[in-house]
């Protein structure tokens, strides 16, 4: 079993658009959306959802007003700035802010901080037209995310194995922080998708030294490529120097947009330029990922 | 020697579970006496650090050694610094894999054999 | 006056709404601009500061002293981390699962635990032409964003008219950390229904801050009408709709501001800023 994980970096870059044509064409496969903070996958995939679990974060602390004596031991222990004085003298705990250390809970002289569990998120197993999705939903303004992606990773696998599925297609999410990183561990081919901009490359450089941390083989691929063919060229040119693969270039296509709007995969909407050359790239992360199924045997 | 064998089921019958801080369940088995006990993983729920929380577990139960699949860096740092031999890469049921232990036939790992977070 | 420029999806063009709109109010006043987008800071492409000042951002980790460390286990009960553990009878520490939260050196007896930093990014500041620049940039490989903003934030001079702030996508904890106590958040969305749905997550969470906030929508034109629907029926006002042109995306690809290249946009920029002053006193 093989997992394909694909990235941008910068957010925006067409990494859904790409995931939805390779969900419509990979055979035997199970879907994952890590972009857990802004998951779009399913906008897509129109999910029957079959089975919803709760998420829970690190539980957070929460004072008992009635028994805080407004003394602040809270606020000056706590390193993240978390405990708040109120208006009448008293703290209170701000539960964005709180990480659940719990050095308040054993520091404060009164015994009026406690832990109370937090709800995070849920996650989702559902079916598609094209197959299984493992989706989530993070509770906005929560935090371990990275977890939440880990969660879902591992739900991923265990199906694959179990039903022997030989994929695991992965809508990763942006950046290169916390749940990115729970994104890239044990990925076979991580495939990241940039836009012709300084702002970009800049992002590109980034994700591609963070999966080179992890040892994780990168192909890229280059969207919207003709909007600015000099700075599609500097890119070539930087990945060349890097010795990455560069598996397609997609033209800038009005037409994907409108595909989205129809809640349908490009390939199932229309057959323009920008189509084609997705269709292209999934023959290419096809071919890779056979190659190494066929190297491991 | 107390060994400790990473398990998905509660039995000697189960397969080893190939990870060690997100593993179902920790077989003990004294094996001059060859008498056993499972227990669920205590830390198989925690957020993070899972991998760490079950090697300080297996540490304060006393085990000398520790059969699992696969082994993080930063549960191998620990283990090696109690001093627990590791090792790493096998498969089968528990039963064979302390079979192959007493034969000789298991080497230990001298380092991490995933990346962090690997069993997530 | 802070501003947060944020968007739930990623790419609709936050960072260049919050560019352009430095630009033209600088002009009339001062103007600090800080990069909160941690992970990929972006903004000093556009506005080419001269970064003359660079200052890292660690957190406290603990380290032990093996002398002093009898084993106790004291510090491991009190890490809600996993990051400390005693193997081989003394204290380990894994430093890249800690949080510095500082519990472990709170309850040590025997004083064996002192804190050193951690390095989690940097943040930088310097001149670009009369705006005063912040960004933070955590290292490749670090998890920890959330320090690296506020970092980032703990520059602005408090006294200093305007202050724009570059927040990352998405809305989670790095994102609460960069719009947190900002007197409004410009939502910058694209009207497709990928940007819909993170824009209904993202006024989810301003709400939940109970922050003012308004929309922009970029590439108003390729889409459909979720997004002028959604705000219409929220009551949430779109304060600028940018189309899509191909000279604009070439402008911004070479890292170039749309009021320099086209000066029609300026008037527009302005006029967005009115619209958010009104919505603030108001």
């Amino acid at each position: 079993m093989k997992q394909l994980l694909i990235l941008s970096g910068k957010g925006g870059t067409g990494k859904t658009t790409a995931a939805g044509v390779f969900a419509a064409l990979a055979p035997n496969k199970i879907l994952v959306d890590c972009d857990v903070d802004a998951a779009d996958f399913h906008l897509l995939l129109a999910p029957e959802i079959l089975e919803t679990h709760d998420f829970d974060a690190l539980p957070g602390a929460k004072i008992d007003p009635g028994l805080c004596n407004g003394c602040g031991i809270c606020a000056s222990v706590c390193r993240f700035e978390a405990a708040l004085k109120q208006a009448d003298g008293k703290y209170y705990v701000d539960p964005y802010l709180c990480e659940g250390c719990r050095v308040c809970v054993t520091a404060c002289p009164a015994g009026a901080i406690s832990l109370v569990d937090r709800l995070a998120g849920q996650w989702f197993v559902s079916s598609t037209r094209f197959g299984p999705l493992i989706h989530a939903r993070l509770i906005p303004g929560e935090e371990n995310s990275g977890l939440l992606v880990a969660k879902i990773r591992q739900v991923a696998t265990q199906k694959a194995n179990e039903k022997g599925y030989d994929l695991i297609i992965i809508d990763g999410p942006p950046g290169i922080g916390c749940p990115v990183i729970s994104s890239l561990t044990g990925i076979d081919l991580a495939l990241i998708i940039t836009e012709p901009t300084v702002a970009g490359k800049h992002d590109l450089e980034r994700v591609i030294q963070l999966a080179r941390h992890f040892n994780i083989p990168v192909q890229v691929a280059i969207n919207k490529w003709d909007l600015a063919p000099e700075k599609t060229d500097d890119i070539e040119a930087y990945c060349a120097a890097e010795n990455i693969p560069v598996a397609g270039r997609i033209p800038f296509d009005a037409e994907l947009v409108k595909s989205i709007a129809g809640g349908k995969t490009a390939v199932e909407a229309h057959s323009g330029p920008g189509t084609e050359a997705l269709v292209a790239l999934w023959e290419n992360m096809s071919r890779i990922l056979q190659n190494k199924s066929a190297q491991n045997q | 020697m107390k060994v400790v064998v990473t398990a998905q089921t509660n039995s000697l019958d189960s397969e080893i579970d190939p990870r060690f801080g997100r593993c179902q369940y920790l077989i003990f088995v004294d094996t001059e006496t060859d008498s056993w006990v499972a227990v669920p993983n205590p830390a198989l729920a925690e957020p993070g650090g899972a991998g760490i929380a079950v090697s300080q577990f297996v540490a304060d139960e006393k085990a000398d050694a520790l059969i699992t699949g696969n082994i993080g860096p930063n549960a191998a740092r620990g283990l090696a610094a109690q001093g627990i031999k590791v090792y790493v890469g096998s498969h089968g049921t528990v039963k064979e894999a302390l079979a192959a232990l007493k034969a000789g036939q298991l080497t230990p790992a001298s380092g991490p054999t995933v990346k962090r977070r690997s069993g997530m | 006056m802070k501003l947060a420029v944020a968007s739930g999806k990623g790419g609709t063009g936050k960072t260049t709404i919050a560019v352009n709109l430095a630009r033209v109010l600088a002009e009339e006043g001062p103007v600090q601009f800080i990069d909160c987008d941690v992970e990929e800071p972006n903004a000093h492409f556009f506005l080419k500061p001269s970064l003359d000042t660079e200052r890292e951002v660690s957190i406290l980790v603990p380290v032990i002293d093996r002398v002093l460390c009898n084993g106790c286990g004291e510090c491991v009960k009190a890490c809600a981390f996993n990051a400390i553990a005693v193997l081989g009878h003394k204290a380990l520490v894994f430093a890249e699962i800690c949080h510095g939260c500082g519990g472990c050196a709170r309850v040590c007896p025997t004083k064996a635990i002192t804190e050193q930093p951690n390095r989690l990014g940097v943040v930088s500041t310097g001149p670009a032409g009369n705006i005063f620049f912040v960004e933070g940039r955590i290292d490749v490989g670090t998890p920890l964003s959330v320090p690296v903003t506020k970092g980032a934030r703990r520059e602005i001079k408090e006294q200093d008219g305007i202050v724009i702030l570059d927040a990352p996508p998405g809305t989670t904890c790095p994102v609460v950390a960069a719009v947190a106590g900002c007197d409004y958040v410009l939502l910058v969305t694209e009207p497709t229904p990928f940007g819909l749905n993170d824009l209904k997550l993202a006024v989810e969470l301003v709400r939940e801050l109970d922050i003012p906030h308004g929309v922009v929508i970029n590439r108003a034109d390729i889409g459909d009408q979720g997004v002028e629907e959604f705000c219409r029926r929220e009551g949430i006002s779109i304060h600028l709709r940018i189309p899509f042109e191909r000279q604009f995306a070439e402008t911004i690809a070479h890292g170039g501001l749309l009021v320099d290249a086209f000066p029609a946009w300026r008037p527009k920029f302005q006029a967005l800023w009115h619209k958010i002053q009104e919505e603030v006193t108001v």
